[in-house]
């Protein structure tokens, strides 16, 4: 069976790597073992601040820390952030240095259910002007998207998840922001994900081999800026899209999607993710249950070159 | 050190600047602007260490101004100061200006952090106080927060932190001015015990009567002598101070004097140089 890893695992990883970087201050909200900036904590305790379980002061004391010159990471579960959206909005506005870096994207966090789940944080983040948006597909992504981001100055939003999920990069791979990965070439139809949704994509594309039907799959990490250009080319190409993301079908990845090709090339656009409600608890089932499988996919890519 | 008449003389021209640059918008909070104008005053002129000719200057002292509706007391501080021309207090609210209906972030101009959504600009104020200590960094941190703005929660999650920190470097003041919009602030919700609230939270609580220069310069000096704890004054003024129209009316705390109105003020306050537009 093969390695499957949390992107989670790697933020602690990556944290700690680049750590020595003085300007660096890591906080969180009395969620550092399960968001992995524990690992951070043990090595530079100085430059952990655990503010305990205040969401609203997290965002704020980041954006002090930011205005005094800090590159602050500051981590929660995902779902959380909706509790400081009022100091998330300075921090966009001001462009100040915050990786907002959260934890349990998505339904990963299973069986807490729909208090734990995010599924419009996507929507939000994207709607803030200058955050950068990014959701990795697997652990060698996510470390290359917590590096790259320390190296960019401004607002980023980093949605990492709880899922342990295989590998799809290599690694020697590079995140850059605004840019998509052609992951498989195909005519005939085109997958565009992001996060746990790569893996099932790829696995979409392998079952509609059967029916001799070619798809083009994108790992799109960046949802924000989206790389306009090759969602472009895949509309062209295949003249039918499917998004698949773990979050809410309205306003995410999906809606990014179809705003680009509405504009500038019209083509059916099918929205694979929660559709428009609250989730239940439960284990990895849960993704059965709401379509985000490579089954799931598969479906929408037959009804989608249908219309 | 500048004198007690001469900090005096300042607040009064502070004064002139809130109420010609709010009639000339329209529109603003001219009646919470009044009640700190003794604070800014003794802030900007007498406490704390910045310096015009480099306004971003990393050692300078740092002011978040967290009651941000209060932003004409702020920019009229900072004409007198030096920061902007007095003639750019009339572009306020309108469109392009640098002087946004709220403080928006401008170092260069020692607007330190954005600030209207109340709450936030103490929360990010804590955040510069404990970023000057990860530093070893001498510089002090110094917001002024409304008395009805300690209702947000987001106050009390930083309050809490600051003490466990021991942010012996933040100095917070309360413009216990007792309006908020709809109303007495003890009617609304009220904040009593407010010196209280702070002790527990373990803060050094500071009473002063906010209309007193004089006993403003001394509470800021036991403050900053007072080590291991972070330290609030709650200063005790009137909405609308110095206004005979504006004073403890709440109408005033979201509405402005028309022309007329601020030429009578200008004459009652000694407005010289100053025109009501």
């Amino acid at each position: 069976m093969e390695l499957q890893v949390s992107t989670r695992d790697s933020y602690g990883k990556a944290l700690k790597e680049i750590g020595a970087d003085s300007k660096i201050v890591v906080l969180d909200a009395d969620l550092s073992s399960s968001t992995k900036t524990s690992v951070f904590a043990e090595a530079y305790r100085d430059r952990f601040i655990n503010v305990g379980i205040s969401e609203q002061n997290l965002f704020g004391i980041a954006a002090g820390l930011a205005c005094s010159g800090k590159t602050v990471f500051a981590s929660t579960f995902a779902v959380f952030v909706g509790k400081a959206w009022d100091i998330l909005r300075i921090i966009a506005h001001d462009r100040l240095n915050v990786k907002v870096t959260v934890s349990h994207g998505g339904i990963s966090n299973g069986p807490d259910g729909w208090s734990h789940h995010s599924i419009e944080d996507i929507a939000m983040m994207r709607a803030l002007p200058n955050f950068t948006v990014v959701v990795p597909a697997d652990s060698v992504e996510a470390e290359s998207v917590v590096k790259v981001a320390a190296q960019n100055d401004g607002p980023w939003y980093i949605r990492l998840s709880k899922l342990e999920v295989p590998t799809i990069n290599g690694i020697d791979y590079r995140f850059l922001p605004g840019k998509g990965n052609v992951l498989l070439d195909g005519s005939d139809v085109s997958i565009i994900a992001c996060g746990a949704m790569v893996h099932a994509a790829l696995g979409a594309a392998e079952i509609l081999k059967g029916d001799g039907v070619r798809a083009m799959v994108i790992n799109m990490a960046s949802i924000k800026p989206i790389d306009v250009e090759l969602v472009l080319r895949a509309a062209r190409e295949t003249g039918a899209v499917v998004t698949a993301e773990e979050g809410s079908v309205i306003g995410g990845l999906g809606g990014a999607v179809a705003e680009a090709t509405s504009s500038y090339c019209p083509v059916t656009v099918e929205r694979v993710g929660i559709n428009d409600t609250f989730t239940q608890s439960g284990g990895r089932d849960l993704y059965g249950f709401y379509g985000l499988t490579a089954e799931g996919i598969t479906e929408a890519c037959r009804r989608v070159r249908k219309r | 050190m500048v004198s007690v008449e001469r900090l005096k003389d300042i607040s009064r021209e502070i004064g002139c600047g809130i109420v010609a640059s709010t009639t000339a918008a329209g529109s603003g909070h001219p009646g919470g602007s009044l009640s700190i104008k003794n604070v800014m005053a003794v802030l900007f002129f007498h406490v704390m260490r910045h310096d015009p000719s480099k306004p971003e200057w990393p050692d300078r002292d740092r002011f978040v101004l967290s009651k941000g509706h209060a932003a004409p007391a702020l920019y009229s501080t900072l004409a007198l100061a030096g920061y902007i021309k007095r003639e750019e207090l009339y572009t306020l609210r309108k469109l392009c200006s640098r002087l946004q209906g709220h403080p928006s972030r401008h170092p260069g101009m020692m607007i330190e952090a954005s600030t209207g959504a109340l709450g936030n600009g103490f929360s990010m104020a804590v955040g510069m106080a404990l970023a000057a200590k990860i530093d070893s960094r001498a510089y002090r941190v110094y917001t002024v927060l409304g008395d009805g703005e300690v209702q947000e929660g987001i106050v009390w999650e930083a309050a809490m932190l600051a003490s466990y920190r021991k942010l012996d470097n933040l100095i917070a003041v309360v413009d216990r001015n007792g309006l908020q919009l709809d109303g007495p602030v003890e009617w609304i919700l009220s904040v009593e015990p407010l010196a209280a609230k702070w002790r527990a939270f373990g803060w050094h609580v500071i009473e002063a009567d906010g209309e007193s220069v004089d006993a403003l310069v001394r509470a800021f000096e036991a403050a900053i002598k007072m080590r291991g704890r972070p330290k609030v004054i709650i200063a005790h003024t009137t909405k609308g101070e110095s206004s005979s129209v504006m004073s403890w009316n709440r109408k005033y705390h979201g509405s402005v004097l028309d022309r007329e109105q601020c030429m009578q003020y200008m004459k009652e306050n000694g407005c010289g140089g100053w025109n009501c537009r």
